[in-house]
């Protein structure tokens, strides 16, 4: 990653504007402030599109009234009971994930992590796949899920945990644990008739599809305390990324830091996979291009990144639903959208600020 | 007293440099030692697999079978039929896999990096997937050109993203657009399997990675694309090495990284393409055995790589002779025994010592 860069007149630098009121002063860099509002109105556009579109077409304007309950009865089921929930949650899921990718890669310094390097999709995928397999209750899938990725992350954890957990250690565990994860569940898949495996085999490619409003308080509750705790953090970590002889001569207690944002990353992609299943592409993604867009880790960079995963997530499952001739799983969607975006972008980026 | 004086004197003549040389030639023999016993292991190991399984036969038996076969002993049809084919798939596939692994590490210098990270898996697998879905493939030595091909396209395409204007000269970008289009591939392929659930009962064997159930005939038609990719990579140890060190010294060195880097993940693509074409993706052979043998052996890629080709027998041979023995009735794809016997392996090695990069 880009080292920061230290200015000696820090305020004065193009771009970065302090904001005074009496005693608190705030200093923004109003590119990137600029570019959250303009997502913000993108995805409020977007959402009120993907609320339009479907078997029901309804317009614009009522869309927006029904949400708030003055639409006729019809239309405020579509839109209350079924399109709005499955936005919500799609931007939700967006969010949650960019921003655990940005925390990981923040963390771990190497452009190719994303939070299922430790084993977190692996992990809720082999609980998923044993638990429909068996013929287990439908209803409790995403309580499997947490409870496999959650387990496999805190595996990952304690086997890396010597005086501390470096970075390479981890990841090493982390795709030892994941592939053993992995392989375990393709024990079960290739020795189970397959009408048992084809319900955890379409879980396991992630959809936001039948989102109701208990998967979208879970995840407003969850998003609200993690994204305010990863706020809280970016400063400290962003002194971790000088190093961690220097983050401790400074004052930071290092390994305590280190394990808690790894514990906040984890618990964001947690709470994503076992909502909408294991999303791929878009903690590993997302974060680069915001990087590219707004330069290094800051508050605000986390925001922005939190943006774009919910938008791309919400466009993804739009196209997903309405543009394709069979109607995919947004899992299917973020690697297909993106990936080609994602090439353009290397294409046009020129070298070196990728990393 | 006067004795001890001269000893003490002969102890610290010039000629000494003598013994420095044999210092030398004792490092380079430990290794040498080590790397012969490895490839004797090998051979029992490949009897190993070719006297057990399912139906245990004599060593006698084998050796009258690979010598004067007749067919009409069931011992040595066997033995002929089904053990030798997948013996030495899994030794020329566990080989290829594991130096290519070793090459992609070298050659992006990150302990992350696998063979897979070029798009050669997902290539195969949609291509497989593919032609499953569109022509109605049964058997696996059909899927095996297919997934060649898939492999080779795949990995085309992301040298082509990757390459343009990286002028970095590190292989981020490369391992990005690697990354990207394997994502994009992969997704492709679970459209497909979900849209058609008679391709995905049929091709979930095939992922999970077996040297079971091929003929040697399959195997003899992709030897070759092995065994020019592996002695490819083995000749290349030395720029290897000097690609290890930072991407300037390499360049200060004269060495042309650019171009070392494309030739070299050239032959990873070969040797991975093989082998998945055969085998289908048998994913941590190529992370697991370089990281094993550089604690074997340090970084030293003129010994790391013969060491990855013996280890990488010997890993998947016994991987699949253990799958077949583990079950009462039944066996487990060596794919999946890889996963599970060398994960814990892995974590093992991460833990014990500072795990060389």
């Amino acid at each position: 990653m880009a080292t920061p860069g230290i200015s000696p007149y820090p305020a004065a630098r193009p771009g970065r504007r302090t904001l005074r009121r009496g005693p608190i002063s705030a200093r923004f860099n109003t590119r990137v402030l600029t570019l959250i509002l303009v997502l913000t109105i993108v995805l409020l556009a977007v959402g009120v599109a993907a609320m339009m579109l479907g078997s029901l077409h309804i317009p614009a304007s009522d869309v927006i009234t029904s949400v708030f309950g003055h639409g006729t009865t019809q239309q405020e089921f579509v839109v209350r009971t079924l399109r709005l929930p499955r936005v919500l949650v799609a931007i939700m899921v967006g969010a949650a994930l960019a921003t655990s990718g940005a925390i990981f890669q923040g963390l771990v310094r190497n452009p190719l992590v994303s939070p299922d390097i430790i084993g977190i999709d692996a992990g809720a995928n082999l609980f998923v796949t044993f638990w429909l397999v068996f013929g287990y209750a439908y209803r409790f899938v995403p309580v499997a899920a947490f409870a496999g990725a959650v387990s496999t992350a805190i595996m990952v954890y304690l086997l890396s945990l010597r005086g501390g957990i470096a970075n390479d250690r981890l990841i090493l565990i982390g795709i030892g644990v994941a592939a053993a994860a992995a392989a375990l569940t393709t024990l079960i898949v290739v020795r189970a008739p397959i009408d048992a495996v084809r319900p955890a085999q379409i879980w396991s490619i992630g959809s936001v599809y039948g989102a109701d409003w208990s998967d979208v308080r879970l995840m407003a509750v969850a998003l609200g305390v993690l994204l305010a705790l990863a706020l809280a953090l970016t400063w400290p970590m962003r002194v971790l990324q000088l190093g961690e002889d220097r983050a401790r001569s400074l004052g930071l207690p290092v390994e305590r830091l280190r394990l808690l944002v790894l514990l906040v990353g984890s618990a964001l992609a947690a709470v994503a996979v076992a909502v909408a299943g294991p999303v791929g592409f878009v903690a590993l993604m997302i974060p680069h291009i915001a990087r590219l867009l707004a330069g290094p880790l800051t508050g605000m960079t986390l925001l922005l990144t939190g943006l774009l995963g919910g938008v791309f997530l919400l466009v993804a499952d739009v196209v997903g639903q309405h543009v394709m001739p069979v109607s995919l799983p947004v899992g299917v969607l973020t690697s297909a959208i993106g990936a080609p975006y994602f090439l353009f972008l290397l294409f046009r980026s020129g070298k070196g600020r990728l990393a | 007293m006067a004795g001890v004086a001269v000893s003490a004197n002969r102890r610290i003549k010039p000629a000494d440099w003598r013994s420095d040389r044999g210092r030398a030639s004792v490092g380079a023999g430990w290794r040498g030692g080590v790397l012969v016993v490895g490839a004797a292991l090998m051979l029992v190991v490949g009897l190993a697999s070719l006297r057990f399984g399912s139906h245990p036969v004599s060593t006698s038996a084998v050796w009258q079978a690979l010598t004067q076969y007749d067919p009409r002993n069931y011992d040595q049809a066997v033995v002929r039929s089904q053990r030798l084919p997948r013996t030495m798939i899994a030794l020329g596939v566990g080989a290829a896999l594991a130096v290519a692994g070793a090459t992609m590490q070298a050659i992006t210098r990150n302990p992350l990096a696998s063979p897979s990270v070029l798009g050669v898996s997902s290539g195969a697998s949609f291509a497989v997937v593919t032609a499953v879905f569109a022509l109605g493939l049964t058997s696996v030595t059909q899927y095996v050109w297919f997934a060649f091909a898939g492999a080779v396209a795949a990995s085309a395409l992301v040298f082509a993203s990757g390459s343009v204007g990286d002028r970095s000269g590190t292989p981020v970008r490369l391992t990005l657009a690697g990354v990207a289009i394997s994502a994009m591939l992969s997704a492709w392929t679970s459209a497909l399997l979900l849209v058609s659930k008679e391709t995905y009962d049929q091709v979930r064997f095939w992922f999970a990675g077996s040297v079971a159930g091929r003929d040697l005939g399959t195997f003899l038609a992709v030897a070759p694309f092995l065994l020019i990719g592996v002695v490819a990579c083995v000749l290349m140890a030395h720029q290897f090495n000097v690609l290890s060190m930072s991407e300037d010294a390499a360049r200060a060195l004269g060495m042309n990284t650019t171009r070392v880097r494309l030739i070299a993940a050239g032959f990873v693509v070969i040797l991975t393409g093989a082998s998945v074409s055969v085998t289908g993706p048998i994913a941590f052979v190529g992370l697991a055995v370089p990281h094993m043998v550089r604690s074997l052996v340090g970084a030293d890629y003129r010994w790391v790589l013969p060491y990855c080709l013996v280890v990488g027998g010997i890993f998947l041979m016994a991987a699949d002779l253990i799958g077949r023995l583990i079950l009462p009735s039944g066996e487990i794809q060596a794919g999946i025994v890889t996963g599970l016997v060398g994960a814990p392996f892995l974590v093992y090695l991460a833990r014990k010592r500072s795990v060389a990069t």
